[in-house]
């Protein structure tokens, strides 16, 4: 790798000596500009987004006004999926299922980590480039043919898969079990399979490019917290998606090679089924072997983007830099051991159930001083209220909301009760779903300066943050309530049991909560993609931030900066910092005679 | 879903000509940055509105959740529990309840009123305030306290809800899973269940139960779970097909049923149905219930649709896995009666032993009538796979 490493360098340093000529397609489409590949991942994350959050409002609409006609249904559904516009209960689990692979995987992981990862590495830490800009290129191409497959999934005959995005089998691997399991289920299993293949190849690109391509001074220790948080959540990625691959993989040969690692004595449609000696169980151990360190893939870029918005727009150093580390370092290594919180009730040994919950609760404690860090980066701060810190202020805002209810969730004794009910809907969508999508935008809103060198309406920001706020609010908060009244997920229709009937009314307002909600979010559309063109030109460094990135050209170029690569002498939260006439001091300013670093007087 | 295409495809043509703008636009002169960005930077009074929105953000926050208790407060299944080990759930669920509320109070207001009172000014500067050992230990240290007694508490629980004593004179029933319904089999006089495996399914003998195993002949196989009060009962779970997950939200009891694989739950019920029906929060619930159905029952009616029925209460068993398409209509009723009406009604219940031989004496006898044969096709199955039948031993 070291070689491969080399020759990039080399070849960045002679780059503005000699013009290399950009045609549209090397430019455009394949380039092989880390600039270029973030907002191709971006872009793409925000289509899946759109796709991602349009189903959910579907399915809202059906379980609020449960087996009624919508004109919507048809026109969007088909005939064929919701005959005389009312949704058949087969596409209703299709749909649950597709949003939450989109969302997860495809925008809340490749839209957020590989936006932000491909943005900031290398202009935060001081290189010219990824360490392999072609893998970087490949990276991005194989995610786009993923996104292809996924969606070309909705189009077959049978229905997308829809056996939940967690697809447990048995229900997954039978077609006779639900209609989606046929093609449908392949062509997930093929696209999350490419999915996996794009995220080892960008995660491996990160942590090398991170570990040897930092620039002369950038010690770890000087690193923006973002790259810490970037850099963690490529090695986490590296370290369980291969194992969903092989859970895939394994369930590809159930399904079309006759074999049994997940199956066993199954009687389906007045048949038994040939599987012997298999056990879901074991794919239940597989998938959330990834499927919980997931959930901290899509948050940890989350953090960072908080970490480095909050500190510049709070005009304060971040508090507790180094506990910050120690506290993403704490999460990753507890996030590969807690999955199986997942699984108390599948039937595993109890005794195991007592191990994760005990690993379980333990997380709440770096993330307990992760919460309080950023509360007390507030505290006599100067807090400049941009959109991007309103959403890092609400990140920390549902983050906790969220969060708290883990306590329930992870206790083994109190899950008994709310598994697999809408108590946990309510939870993960605050902690990780709503939380990390805050993060996105804050990052979208912070350094859209940086991306398209224009800047964004700043009150279409606050439209779009005050209302998103209050309707996230709206639709997850009563949903707590239900859930702990027994109401499970995934049900097509409340009506087949009558103690749910006081329900309704809670279904039909958080509906329209999300109704309101997605409604607002064609505000964000409309000012990011108006602002790439039409929005006021943007400086070189419009938020007075110390980070690296604001030191480059505001025209893109291949290299980053036009003469050498800047030296890097102080931490990069040098803000309000007394004895200095400016409110920030870049990292890029070598230290006095006498002057202390890393927050110290 | 054509329609979901022709979107796609706009979506794909709209990044198209962005693109295009895109080369037009940078092939424009550069223009000179002015000030003019700072339009779009927060100012003194957006940081003021903002600020201020941020405290009501806060009151916002607080009255949505009292609104919340005070209109669905009454919802959470938090007392009645109708099991023994339900009073340990629902009291740890209390305290840990107070606690999340607790840090919920507390942080939402510290979070947005710091917001409020150091919203920016011109006139001011941040402190420089990076570090501070104390601070950060005692609230490393306060949540490893905390969470220290409710994982204590927890695991306690946890411990006793799992292990049952095996000395202890418990009924053994098997909670039989499939698409989508239950079936339950009781294991008779000899409190053993036959051993079972899906390659024994035929006929009336539809949980699979292996006839050649004697402890199978007095079992006895129904559609309701009914249970004597006050006496521990071993749920065995089998599924047929897919995962389901028994989940009985009235006794604080789950559990996954996996096919090829044999779960358990044990739990002791401990009020009945009739005495909780009397119950004065259930009758209020039942009534909150009963009114929303008749205001809907209303709609159908106008609609020339039949009415629904007022609800009385039932304890329920619900599958909470998803399980294929109809997985939200898969339910059974569960019944808790006192030990003398609970053996009444399973001395009613016909024997599989008994409906089994009845089964095959009818299908034996020469038919008069040209009946179409109703002989599951399993059968030629079971021949073939004589080696690989290994019936599961249930207890």
């Amino acid at each position: 790798m070291s070689a491969v490493v080399g020759h990039e360098l080399t070849h960045d340093h002679s780059h503005d000596d000699h013009h290399h000529k950009e045609t549209f397609v090397t430019k455009y489409i394949f380039s092989q500009d880390h600039k270029m590949i973030a907002k191709q991942f971006l872009v793409t994350g925000i289509i899946m987004g759109i796709i991602g959050i349009a189903m959910s409002l579907l399915f809202r609409i059906q379980i609020a006004w449960p087996e009624e006609s919508f004109k919507v249904f048809s026109w969007l559904l088909g005939d064929d999926f919701a005959p005389g516009g009312v949704m058949r209960n087969d596409i209703y689990l299709a749909l649950v299922t597709i949003h939450g692979t989109i969302m997860v995987f495809f925008v809340l992981t490749a839209g957020l980590s590989g936006t932000f990862s491909n943005l900031l590495i290398p202009l935060q830490i001081g290189a010219r480039d990824m360490a392999s800009g072609f893998m970087n290129m490949l990276s991005y191409w194989i995610f786009f043919i993923a996104c292809i497959v996924m969606i070309s999934s909705l189009f077959v005959e049978s229905g997308p898969a829809s056996a939940g995005w967690t697809i447990y089998p048995p229900l997954s691997a039978v077609p006779e079990a639900i209609p989606g399991s046929g093609t449908g289920m392949t062509l997930w299993l093929v696209s999350m399979a490419l999915f996996i293949a794009q995220s080892l190849m960008g995660s491996l690109n990160y942590v090398v490019t991170v570990l040897n391509m930092r620039t002369k001074g950038m010690s770890m220790t000087r690193l923006p917290l973002t790259i810490w948080a970037l850099w963690v959540t490529a090695i986490i990625g590296i370290v369980s998606f291969p194992v969903l691959l092989s859970a895939a993989l394994l369930l590809i040969m159930d399904r079309s090679f006759g074999t049994s690692f997940f199956l066993s004595d199954i009687y389906l449609a007045g048949e038994v089924l040939h599987y012997q000696g298999g056990s879901p169980v074991l794919f239940e151990h597989l998938f959330w072997f990834l499927g919980h360190p997931e959930v901290y893939i899509v948050i940890l870029p989350a953090m960072g983007i908080t970490s480095e918005v909050i500190s510049a727009n709070a005009r304060k150093p971040i508090f507790g830099y180094r506990a910050m580390i120690t506290s993403i370092l704490a999460i990753a290594f507890l996030s590969t051991i807690v999955w199986g919180h997942h699984m108390f009730v599948s039937g595993m040994n109890p005794f195991l159930g007592s191990v994760f919950t005990f690993t379980t609760l333990l997380i709440a404690i770096p993330s307990a001083v992760k919460a309080f860090n950023y509360i007390t980066t507030l505290w006599k701060g100067n807090l400049q209220m941009n959109p991007s810190m309103l959403f890092c202020i609400g990140f920390v805002s549902t983050f906790i909301t969220g969060g708290v209810t883990g306590i329930i969730l992870g206790d083994s004794t109190l899950d008994i009760n709310v598994h697999d009910t809408y108590f946990v809907i309510a939870h993960f969508h605050l902690v990780m779903g709503i939380s990390a999508l805050y993060g996105m935008f804050a990052g979208i809103y912070h350094w859209f300066p940086k991306m398209y060198g224009r800047m964004m309406n700043k009150n279409l920001g606050y439209i779009h943050f005050w209302v998103t706020v209050v309707c996230a609010y709206g639709v997850f908060f009563p949903m707590h309530f239900i859930g702990m009244a027994g109401l499970p997920r995934r049900y097509y229709t409340n009506s087949a049991f009558p103690m749910f009937d006081d329900m309704v009314d809670v279904n039909i307002l958080i509906t329209m909560f999300a109704l309101v909600g997605a409604a607002f979010q064609l505000v964000f559309l409309f000012n990011f993609f108006y602002s790439i063109f039409y929005g006021k030109k943007a400086p070189r460094n419009p938020w007075r931030a110390t980070t690296l990135e604001w030191t480059t050209p505001v025209e893109h170029m291949h290299g980053n900066w036009p003469g050498a690569i800047p030296e890097v002498y102080r931490w990069p939260y040098d803000y309000s910092k007394p004895g200095y006439e400016e409110d920030f001091v870049p990292q890029t300013v070598p230290l006095r005679d006498g002057e202390k670093d890393g927050g110290h007087l | 879903m054509t329609s979901l295409l022709i979107l796609v495809i706009v979506a794909l043509l709209g990044i198209a000509v962005w693109q295009l703008t895109k080369i037009f636009d940078l092939t424009q002169s550069k223009q000179h940055v002015g000030e003019d960005y700072k339009t779009q930077v927060a100012t003194h009074k957006d940081n003021n509105i903002n600020g201020y929105l941020m405290f009501g953000f806060l009151a916002f926050i607080y009255i949505f959740t009292i609104y919340s208790c005070v209109k669905w407060g009454y919802m959470p299944l938090l007392s009645n529990s109708a099991s023994e080990h339900g009073k340990d759930v629902d009291q740890l669920m209390w305290i840990t309840l107070l606690v999340v509320f607790f840090v919920q109070f507390l942080t939402q207001f510290l979070l947005h009123y710091f917001a409020f009172a150091y919203r920016g000014n011109k006139d001011r500067k941040a402190e420089f305030f990076a570090d501070n050992d104390k601070l950060e230990f005692i609230w490393t240290i306060i949540p490893v306290i905390v969470l220290a007694g409710l994982i204590l508490y927890g695991l306690y629980a946890w411990n006793n809800i799992m292990h049952y004593d095996e000395e202890e004179e418990v009924i053994y029933v098997e909670v039989y899973a499939k698409q989508f319904n239950w079936d339950f089999r009781y294991a008779g006089d000899d409190n053993v269940l036959g051993k079972a495996n899906v390659r024994f399914i035929e006929g009336i003998n539809v949980v699979g139960a292996d006839m050649a195993d004697p402890n199978a002949q007095d079992d006895v196989v129904t559609k309701e779970l009914h249970l004597p009060v006050g006496k521990k009962v071993v749920l065995k779970m089998r599924s047929q097909d897919v995962l389901h997950s028994a989940y009985f939200p009235h006794f604080r009891a789950q559990m996954n049923t996996v096919p090829g694989m044999v779960t358990q739950f044990a739990m002791t019920p401990t009020v009945t149905t009739t005495e909780m029906r009397d119950r004065e929060e259930i009758v209020d619930r039942v009534n909150k219930i009963n009114e929303a159905r008749n205001k809907h029952s209303k709609k159908l009616v106008e609609k020339g649709e039949p009415g629904l029925e007022p609800y009385t209460f039932d304890y329920i068993l619900l599958c909470n896995k998803i399980c294929g398409r109809s997985h939200y209509n898969m339910q059974a009723k569960v019944i808790v009666e006192t030990e003398n009406e609970f053996k009444k009604w399973i001395g009613q219940q016909p024997k599989l032993g008994k409906q089994v031989a009845e089964e095959k004496a009818a299908a034996a006898a020469p038919k008069v009538e040209a009946q179409p044969v109703q002989t599951p096709v399993a059968e030629p199955q079971i021949v073939v796979d004589t080696t690989a039948v290994v019936a599961q031993v249930i207890k």
